[in-house]
Protein backbone atom coordinates (compact mmCIF):
# COMPACT_ATOMS: atom_id res chain seq x y z
CA UNK A 1 0.00 0.00 0.00
CA UNK A 2 1.05 3.09 -0.79
CA UNK A 3 0.81 5.76 2.34
CA UNK A 4 1.12 9.33 1.84
CA UNK A 5 4.24 10.95 1.50
CA UNK A 6 5.95 8.11 -0.36
CA UNK A 7 5.79 6.01 -3.47
CA UNK A 8 4.56 7.47 -6.94
CA UNK A 9 4.13 10.75 -5.92
CA UNK A 10 3.31 12.41 -9.43
CA UNK A 11 0.12 10.77 -9.51
CA UNK A 12 -1.04 13.59 -7.43
CA UNK A 13 -0.06 15.95 -9.74
CA UNK A 14 -2.13 14.17 -12.30
CA UNK A 15 -5.29 13.76 -10.44
CA UNK A 16 -7.72 15.46 -12.78
CA UNK A 17 -9.56 17.07 -9.11
CA UNK A 18 -6.48 18.97 -8.07
CA UNK A 19 -8.73 21.31 -6.93
CA UNK A 20 -7.54 23.71 -4.35
CA UNK A 21 -4.47 23.52 -3.04
CA UNK A 22 -3.61 22.52 0.48
CA UNK A 23 0.15 22.97 1.39
CA UNK A 24 0.04 18.96 1.32
CA UNK A 25 -1.11 19.11 -1.93
CA UNK A 26 1.86 21.64 -3.26
CA UNK A 27 4.41 19.26 -1.64
CA UNK A 28 3.51 16.54 -3.52
CA UNK A 29 3.29 18.33 -6.73
CA UNK A 30 6.57 19.91 -6.46
CA UNK A 31 7.72 16.26 -6.04
CA UNK A 32 6.08 14.97 -9.07
CA UNK A 33 7.05 18.20 -11.49
CA UNK A 34 10.48 19.06 -10.20
CA UNK A 35 12.35 16.33 -8.66
CA UNK A 36 14.37 16.86 -5.65
CA UNK A 37 14.98 20.56 -6.05
CA UNK A 38 12.37 20.95 -4.30
CA UNK A 39 13.01 18.18 -1.19
CA UNK A 40 16.46 20.41 -0.18
CA UNK A 41 16.40 21.11 3.09
CA UNK A 42 18.84 23.35 5.23
CA UNK A 43 20.36 20.44 7.74
CA UNK A 44 21.63 18.68 4.51
CA UNK A 45 22.97 21.04 2.50
CA UNK A 46 26.50 22.62 3.34
CA UNK A 47 24.64 25.88 2.07
CA UNK A 48 22.77 26.04 4.78
CA UNK A 49 25.53 27.32 7.37
CA UNK A 50 26.44 30.17 4.77
CA UNK A 51 24.96 33.38 6.12
CA UNK A 52 23.55 36.61 4.24
CA UNK A 53 22.39 39.70 5.93
CA UNK A 54 20.54 42.80 5.07
CA UNK A 55 19.50 46.08 6.34
CA UNK A 56 18.37 49.43 5.46
CA UNK A 57 18.12 52.41 6.80
CA UNK A 58 17.60 55.99 5.78
CA UNK A 59 20.44 56.62 3.33
CA UNK A 60 21.93 53.13 2.76
CA UNK A 61 21.85 49.35 2.63
CA UNK A 62 24.11 47.10 4.60
CA UNK A 63 25.04 44.22 2.86
CA UNK A 64 26.56 41.08 5.16
CA UNK A 65 27.59 38.16 4.22
CA UNK A 66 30.07 35.13 5.60
CA UNK A 67 33.60 34.51 4.87
CA UNK A 68 33.79 31.09 5.50
CA UNK A 69 33.80 28.78 2.11
CA UNK A 70 33.00 25.30 2.57
CA UNK A 71 32.71 21.80 1.64
CA UNK A 72 30.61 19.07 3.24
CA UNK A 73 32.77 19.07 6.78
CA UNK A 74 35.51 21.36 5.28
CA UNK A 75 36.10 24.84 5.42
CA UNK A 76 38.32 25.35 1.94
CA UNK A 77 39.06 29.43 3.04
CA UNK A 78 37.84 31.65 5.13
CA UNK A 79 38.35 34.98 3.20
CA UNK A 80 35.60 34.29 0.58
CA UNK A 81 33.90 37.33 -0.82
CA UNK A 82 29.92 36.51 -1.44
CA UNK A 83 28.88 39.86 -3.10
CA UNK A 84 29.31 40.63 -6.80
CA UNK A 85 28.55 44.60 -7.54
CA UNK A 86 26.40 45.00 -10.27
CA UNK A 87 26.60 48.79 -11.42
CA UNK A 88 27.45 51.72 -9.11
CA UNK A 89 24.59 51.22 -6.78
CA UNK A 90 23.63 47.87 -6.58
CA UNK A 91 25.00 45.33 -4.97
CA UNK A 92 24.65 41.34 -4.73
CA UNK A 93 25.03 39.37 -2.29
CA UNK A 94 24.65 34.95 -2.97
CA UNK A 95 24.62 31.60 -1.45
CA UNK A 96 23.56 28.30 -2.37
CA UNK A 97 25.04 25.50 -4.44
CA UNK A 98 28.97 25.49 -5.04
CA UNK A 99 29.30 26.10 -8.96
CA UNK A 100 26.16 27.20 -9.32
CA UNK A 101 26.02 30.64 -7.00
CA UNK A 102 29.13 31.98 -8.63
CA UNK A 103 28.56 31.09 -12.15
CA UNK A 104 24.77 32.83 -11.75
CA UNK A 105 25.75 35.90 -10.18
CA UNK A 106 28.38 36.55 -12.44
CA UNK A 107 26.31 35.78 -15.58
CA UNK A 108 23.75 38.66 -13.91
CA UNK A 109 26.52 40.80 -13.08
CA UNK A 110 28.00 40.46 -16.93
CA UNK A 111 24.58 41.59 -18.00
CA UNK A 112 23.98 44.36 -15.61
CA UNK A 113 27.38 45.82 -17.19
CA UNK A 114 26.60 45.32 -20.84
CA UNK A 115 23.07 47.40 -20.20
CA UNK A 116 25.48 50.01 -18.27
CA UNK A 117 27.43 50.11 -21.48
CA UNK A 118 24.79 49.61 -24.23
CA UNK A 119 22.52 52.12 -22.70
CA UNK A 120 24.72 54.69 -20.96
CA UNK A 121 22.22 54.49 -17.70
CA UNK A 122 22.03 52.29 -14.72
CA UNK A 123 19.44 49.67 -14.28
CA UNK A 124 17.37 51.07 -11.43
CA UNK A 125 18.02 47.99 -7.74
CA UNK A 126 14.24 47.11 -8.75
CA UNK A 127 14.54 47.04 -12.12
CA UNK A 128 17.97 44.22 -11.24
CA UNK A 129 15.61 42.28 -8.69
CA UNK A 130 12.86 41.69 -11.14
CA UNK A 131 15.71 40.76 -14.13
CA UNK A 132 16.81 38.84 -11.93
CA UNK A 133 14.02 36.91 -10.54
CA UNK A 134 12.90 36.14 -14.76
CA UNK A 135 16.45 34.43 -14.75
CA UNK A 136 15.63 32.76 -11.84
CA UNK A 137 12.24 31.06 -12.67
CA UNK A 138 13.13 30.36 -15.99
CA UNK A 139 15.72 28.47 -14.31
CA UNK A 140 13.54 26.84 -11.36
CA UNK A 141 11.14 25.43 -14.34
CA UNK A 142 14.89 23.95 -16.70
CA UNK A 143 16.21 20.39 -16.65
CA UNK A 144 18.66 21.81 -13.84
CA UNK A 145 17.72 24.69 -11.99
CA UNK A 146 20.11 27.50 -10.10
CA UNK A 147 20.06 26.40 -6.49
CA UNK A 148 21.06 30.39 -5.63
CA UNK A 149 19.86 32.27 -2.62
CA UNK A 150 20.07 35.90 -3.33
CA UNK A 151 20.10 39.35 -1.57
CA UNK A 152 19.93 42.31 -3.54
CA UNK A 153 20.61 45.70 -1.91
CA UNK A 154 20.50 49.34 -3.31
CA UNK A 155 20.38 52.76 -3.58
CA UNK A 156 18.05 54.60 -6.33
CA UNK A 157 20.55 56.67 -8.58
CA UNK A 158 17.59 59.03 -8.53
CA UNK A 159 15.46 59.41 -5.82
CA UNK A 160 18.07 58.04 -3.17
CA UNK A 161 15.80 55.96 -1.84
CA UNK A 162 17.51 52.54 0.17
CA UNK A 163 15.86 49.18 -1.09
CA UNK A 164 16.70 45.53 -0.43
CA UNK A 165 15.59 42.40 -2.06
CA UNK A 166 15.20 39.19 -1.22
CA UNK A 167 15.19 35.85 -3.46
CA UNK A 168 15.57 32.85 -2.66
CA UNK A 169 15.92 29.85 -4.95
CA UNK A 170 12.56 29.51 -6.23
CA UNK A 171 12.60 33.31 -7.27
CA UNK A 172 10.49 34.39 -4.77
CA UNK A 173 10.37 38.21 -4.92
CA UNK A 174 10.30 40.29 -1.76
CA UNK A 175 11.50 43.73 -1.47
CA UNK A 176 11.98 44.06 2.52
CA UNK A 177 13.58 46.64 5.24
CA UNK A 178 15.82 43.93 6.60
CA UNK A 179 16.55 40.31 5.21
CA UNK A 180 18.48 37.10 6.02
CA UNK A 181 18.98 33.68 4.58
CA UNK A 182 19.77 30.52 5.83
CA UNK A 183 19.99 29.36 9.66
CA UNK A 184 20.52 32.96 10.30
CA UNK A 185 16.75 34.14 9.57
CA UNK A 186 15.79 31.70 12.71
CA UNK A 187 18.20 34.51 14.65
CA UNK A 188 17.94 37.41 13.13
CA UNK A 189 15.03 38.22 12.26
CA UNK A 190 13.33 38.20 15.38
CA UNK A 191 16.25 40.91 16.53
CA UNK A 192 16.01 42.67 13.54
CA UNK A 193 11.93 42.75 14.31
CA UNK A 194 12.65 44.92 17.56
CA UNK A 195 15.26 46.80 16.89
CA UNK A 196 15.33 48.07 13.27
CA UNK A 197 13.42 51.03 12.16
CA UNK A 198 13.45 52.77 8.53
CA UNK A 199 15.13 55.89 9.73
CA UNK A 200 18.42 54.48 11.15
CA UNK A 201 21.29 56.00 10.11
CA UNK A 202 24.51 53.62 8.81
CA UNK A 203 26.13 53.72 12.47
CA UNK A 204 23.10 52.46 13.86
CA UNK A 205 22.39 50.35 11.14
CA UNK A 206 26.30 48.64 11.80
CA UNK A 207 25.64 48.32 15.41
CA UNK A 208 22.20 46.57 14.56
CA UNK A 209 24.52 43.99 11.98
CA UNK A 210 27.00 43.63 14.87
CA UNK A 211 24.01 42.37 17.11
CA UNK A 212 22.92 40.42 14.81
CA UNK A 213 25.86 38.65 14.29
CA UNK A 214 27.10 38.29 17.73
CA UNK A 215 23.92 35.95 18.35
CA UNK A 216 24.96 34.09 15.39
CA UNK A 217 28.65 33.55 16.86
CA UNK A 218 26.28 32.73 20.25
CA UNK A 219 23.88 29.87 18.81
CA UNK A 220 25.42 29.08 15.18
CA UNK A 221 26.60 25.28 15.89
CA UNK A 222 29.71 26.20 13.20
CA UNK A 223 32.18 29.08 12.86
CA UNK A 224 31.21 31.23 9.52
CA UNK A 225 34.75 32.71 9.60
CA UNK A 226 33.31 36.54 10.52
CA UNK A 227 31.62 38.22 7.66
CA UNK A 228 31.96 40.39 4.84
CA UNK A 229 30.62 43.99 5.11
CA UNK A 230 29.86 46.09 2.55
CA UNK A 231 27.08 49.40 2.12
CA UNK A 232 25.41 50.91 -0.41
CA UNK A 233 24.90 54.69 -0.34
CA UNK A 234 24.45 57.22 -2.92
CA UNK A 235 28.48 57.65 -3.58
CA UNK A 236 28.72 54.22 -4.55
CA UNK A 237 29.44 50.85 -2.70
CA UNK A 238 32.05 51.08 0.42
CA UNK A 239 33.91 48.16 2.29
CA UNK A 240 33.08 48.63 5.79
CA UNK A 241 35.54 47.56 8.25
CA UNK A 242 34.07 44.62 10.54
CA UNK A 243 35.87 43.48 13.62
CA UNK A 244 35.98 39.71 12.89
CA UNK A 245 38.25 38.40 16.12
CA UNK A 246 35.79 39.74 18.46
CA UNK A 247 35.14 37.00 20.59
CA UNK A 248 31.51 36.64 21.96
CA UNK A 249 30.71 34.84 25.37
CA UNK A 250 28.55 31.94 25.14
CA UNK A 251 25.18 32.08 26.77
CA UNK B 1 -17.98 38.09 -3.18
CA UNK B 2 -20.59 39.83 -4.37
CA UNK B 3 -22.90 42.34 -3.56
CA UNK B 4 -25.79 44.39 -5.16
CA UNK B 5 -24.11 46.24 -8.14
CA UNK B 6 -21.10 45.62 -6.64
CA UNK B 7 -18.23 42.92 -5.74
CA UNK B 8 -15.46 42.73 -3.04
CA UNK B 9 -12.20 40.93 -3.24
CA UNK B 10 -9.51 40.79 -0.26
CA UNK B 11 -6.58 39.13 0.91
CA UNK B 12 -4.14 38.79 3.85
CA UNK B 13 -0.61 40.13 3.12
CA UNK B 14 2.15 37.76 4.73
CA UNK B 15 4.80 35.30 2.79
CA UNK B 16 6.29 32.56 4.15
CA UNK B 17 8.45 29.49 4.24
CA UNK B 18 6.52 26.88 6.13
CA UNK B 19 6.59 28.16 9.21
CA UNK B 20 9.17 31.08 9.14
CA UNK B 21 7.53 34.55 7.57
CA UNK B 22 9.62 36.19 5.53
CA UNK B 23 7.47 39.35 4.76
CA UNK B 24 4.27 40.95 6.39
CA UNK B 25 3.91 43.38 3.07
CA UNK B 26 2.92 40.54 0.26
CA UNK B 27 0.14 41.90 -1.65
CA UNK B 28 -1.79 38.50 -3.55
CA UNK B 29 -4.39 40.99 -5.61
CA UNK B 30 -3.76 42.95 -8.86
CA UNK B 31 -5.78 44.87 -11.20
CA UNK B 32 -6.09 44.40 -14.99
CA UNK B 33 -7.95 47.39 -16.36
CA UNK B 34 -10.94 49.34 -14.65
CA UNK B 35 -12.59 46.43 -12.58
CA UNK B 36 -11.00 43.23 -13.66
CA UNK B 37 -9.07 41.97 -10.04
CA UNK B 38 -7.03 39.15 -10.13
CA UNK B 39 -6.19 37.51 -6.37
CA UNK B 40 -3.69 34.92 -6.35
CA UNK B 41 -2.65 32.34 -3.81
CA UNK B 42 0.11 29.13 -3.37
CA UNK B 43 3.61 28.85 -4.73
CA UNK B 44 4.83 32.86 -4.16
CA UNK B 45 7.78 32.23 -7.23
CA UNK B 46 4.37 31.75 -9.67
CA UNK B 47 2.21 34.10 -8.15
CA UNK B 48 4.88 36.19 -9.65
CA UNK B 49 5.43 34.68 -12.18
CA UNK B 50 1.16 34.27 -13.13
CA UNK B 51 0.57 37.98 -12.09
CA UNK B 52 3.61 39.27 -14.70
CA UNK B 53 2.48 36.95 -17.15
CA UNK B 54 -1.54 38.10 -17.12
CA UNK B 55 -0.17 41.80 -16.77
CA UNK B 56 1.43 41.10 -20.57
CA UNK B 57 -1.22 39.00 -21.73
CA UNK B 58 -3.67 41.75 -20.80
CA UNK B 59 -1.78 45.29 -22.13
CA UNK B 60 -1.43 42.94 -25.47
CA UNK B 61 -5.58 42.59 -24.94
CA UNK B 62 -5.65 46.12 -24.64
CA UNK B 63 -3.47 46.94 -27.57
CA UNK B 64 -4.91 44.60 -30.17
CA UNK B 65 -8.65 45.23 -28.98
CA UNK B 66 -8.56 49.18 -28.21
CA UNK B 67 -10.34 48.19 -25.44
CA UNK B 68 -9.96 47.25 -21.87
CA UNK B 69 -11.22 43.32 -20.79
CA UNK B 70 -13.91 42.06 -19.70
CA UNK B 71 -13.88 40.03 -16.32
CA UNK B 72 -15.73 37.34 -18.12
CA UNK B 73 -12.86 37.32 -21.01
CA UNK B 74 -10.10 37.84 -18.33
CA UNK B 75 -11.94 34.52 -16.81
CA UNK B 76 -11.42 32.10 -19.90
CA UNK B 77 -7.73 33.91 -20.66
CA UNK B 78 -7.21 32.85 -16.99
CA UNK B 79 -8.23 28.82 -18.12
CA UNK B 80 -6.79 28.70 -20.68
CA UNK B 81 -3.45 30.01 -19.98
CA UNK B 82 -3.22 27.53 -16.71
CA UNK B 83 -4.58 24.69 -18.87
CA UNK B 84 -1.65 25.37 -21.33
CA UNK B 85 0.67 23.84 -18.40
CA UNK B 86 -1.85 20.79 -17.60
CA UNK B 87 1.27 18.81 -17.09
CA UNK B 88 3.79 20.77 -14.96
CA UNK B 89 0.94 23.57 -13.54
CA UNK B 90 1.54 26.78 -11.50
CA UNK B 91 0.86 25.90 -7.96
CA UNK B 92 -1.82 29.09 -7.86
CA UNK B 93 -5.35 28.94 -7.16
CA UNK B 94 -6.58 32.52 -8.51
CA UNK B 95 -9.69 34.14 -7.89
CA UNK B 96 -11.52 36.81 -10.30
CA UNK B 97 -13.72 39.86 -9.35
CA UNK B 98 -15.08 42.41 -11.27
CA UNK B 99 -18.03 44.45 -12.89
CA UNK B 100 -19.20 43.86 -16.75
CA UNK B 101 -18.59 46.99 -18.43
CA UNK B 102 -21.75 47.05 -20.01
CA UNK B 103 -24.11 45.51 -17.75
CA UNK B 104 -22.45 46.04 -14.60
CA UNK B 105 -23.11 43.47 -13.63
CA UNK B 106 -20.93 41.62 -11.04
CA UNK B 107 -18.62 38.91 -11.66
CA UNK B 108 -16.73 36.44 -9.52
CA UNK B 109 -15.14 32.99 -10.13
CA UNK B 110 -12.47 30.80 -8.90
CA UNK B 111 -10.01 28.37 -10.61
CA UNK B 112 -8.06 25.57 -9.55
CA UNK B 113 -4.52 24.93 -10.72
CA UNK B 114 -5.06 23.70 -14.06
CA UNK B 115 -7.79 26.33 -15.18
CA UNK B 116 -10.86 24.50 -13.88
CA UNK B 117 -13.51 27.58 -13.92
CA UNK B 118 -15.81 27.59 -10.56
CA UNK B 119 -18.73 30.16 -11.16
CA UNK B 120 -20.26 31.78 -7.92
CA UNK B 121 -23.39 34.03 -7.21
CA UNK B 122 -22.06 34.42 -3.94
CA UNK B 123 -18.31 34.24 -3.07
CA UNK B 124 -15.35 32.19 -3.44
CA UNK B 125 -12.58 31.45 -1.63
CA UNK B 126 -8.79 30.24 -2.15
CA UNK B 127 -5.73 29.75 0.01
CA UNK B 128 -4.87 27.63 3.24
CA UNK B 129 -7.27 29.06 5.34
CA UNK B 130 -9.87 27.74 2.68
CA UNK B 131 -12.26 25.87 5.07
CA UNK B 132 -11.98 28.62 7.97
CA UNK B 133 -13.29 31.13 5.31
CA UNK B 134 -15.80 28.79 3.57
CA UNK B 135 -17.33 28.87 6.97
CA UNK B 136 -17.06 32.52 8.03
CA UNK B 137 -18.64 33.32 4.43
CA UNK B 138 -21.28 30.42 4.50
CA UNK B 139 -22.31 32.40 7.85
CA UNK B 140 -22.09 36.13 7.17
CA UNK B 141 -22.81 36.51 3.34
CA UNK B 142 -26.05 37.53 2.71
CA UNK B 143 -27.48 38.39 -0.96
CA UNK B 144 -27.75 41.85 -2.11
CA UNK B 145 -25.10 43.53 0.05
CA UNK B 146 -24.67 47.21 -0.29
CA UNK B 147 -20.87 48.34 -0.83
CA UNK B 148 -20.53 49.61 2.89
CA UNK B 149 -22.00 46.36 4.40
CA UNK B 150 -20.62 44.26 1.57
CA UNK B 151 -17.13 45.87 3.08
CA UNK B 152 -17.90 44.83 6.81
CA UNK B 153 -18.96 41.15 5.80
CA UNK B 154 -15.34 40.31 3.49
CA UNK B 155 -13.19 42.19 5.98
CA UNK B 156 -15.29 40.74 9.44
CA UNK B 157 -15.15 36.77 7.41
CA UNK B 158 -11.34 37.00 6.12
CA UNK B 159 -10.09 38.57 9.89
CA UNK B 160 -11.51 35.70 11.30
CA UNK B 161 -10.67 32.84 9.14
CA UNK B 162 -6.94 34.35 9.00
CA UNK B 163 -6.64 34.11 12.68
CA UNK B 164 -7.77 30.73 12.72
CA UNK B 165 -5.25 30.11 10.63
CA UNK B 166 -1.57 30.25 11.67
CA UNK B 167 0.44 30.38 7.59
CA UNK B 168 -1.83 33.40 6.92
CA UNK B 169 -2.73 36.76 7.68
CA UNK B 170 -0.49 40.04 8.82
CA UNK B 171 -3.20 42.49 7.88
CA UNK B 172 -4.64 42.61 4.51
CA UNK B 173 -6.14 44.61 1.54
CA UNK B 174 -9.94 44.79 0.72
CA UNK B 175 -11.27 46.24 -2.61
CA UNK B 176 -14.50 47.37 -3.13
CA UNK B 177 -15.50 47.62 -6.57
CA UNK B 178 -18.39 49.99 -8.10
CA UNK B 179 -19.63 50.80 -11.13
CA UNK B 180 -17.51 54.11 -11.36
CA UNK B 181 -15.45 53.83 -8.36
CA UNK B 182 -12.71 51.53 -6.61
CA UNK B 183 -12.42 51.95 -2.95
CA UNK B 184 -8.88 50.18 -1.51
CA UNK B 185 -8.79 49.81 1.92
CA UNK B 186 -5.15 48.28 3.96
CA UNK B 187 -6.95 46.56 7.50
CA UNK B 188 -4.03 46.30 10.03
CA UNK B 189 -5.23 43.20 11.40
CA UNK B 190 -3.22 41.34 14.23
CA UNK B 191 0.43 41.53 13.73
CA UNK B 192 1.62 38.22 15.60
Amino acid sequence: MVKVGEGNSRAATFQPHLGRLSPIEIYHARLGRLGKAWQRDLSSLSSGWEVLLGITGRDFTLIAASKAAMRGATILKASDDKTRQLNKHTLMAFMGEAGDTVQFAEYIQANAQLYSMRNETDLSPSALAHFVRGELASSLRSRKPYNVNLLLGGVDPITHKPSLYWLDYLATLAPLPYAAHGYAQYYCLSILDKHHHPDISLGQGIKLLTLCIDELKRRLPVDFKGMVVKAVTKDGIVDIEFDDDKVVKSA
Amino acid sequence: MVGKDCVAIACDLRLGLQALTVSNNFPKIFQYGDNVFLGLTGLATDLSTVSDLFRYKVNMYRLREERNIAPKTFANLVSSSLYEKRFGPYFVSPVVAGLDPKTSKPFICGFDSIGCIDFAADFIVSGTATDQLYGMCESLWEPNLAPEDLFETISQALMSAVDRDALSGWGAHVYIIEKDKVTKRLLKGRQD
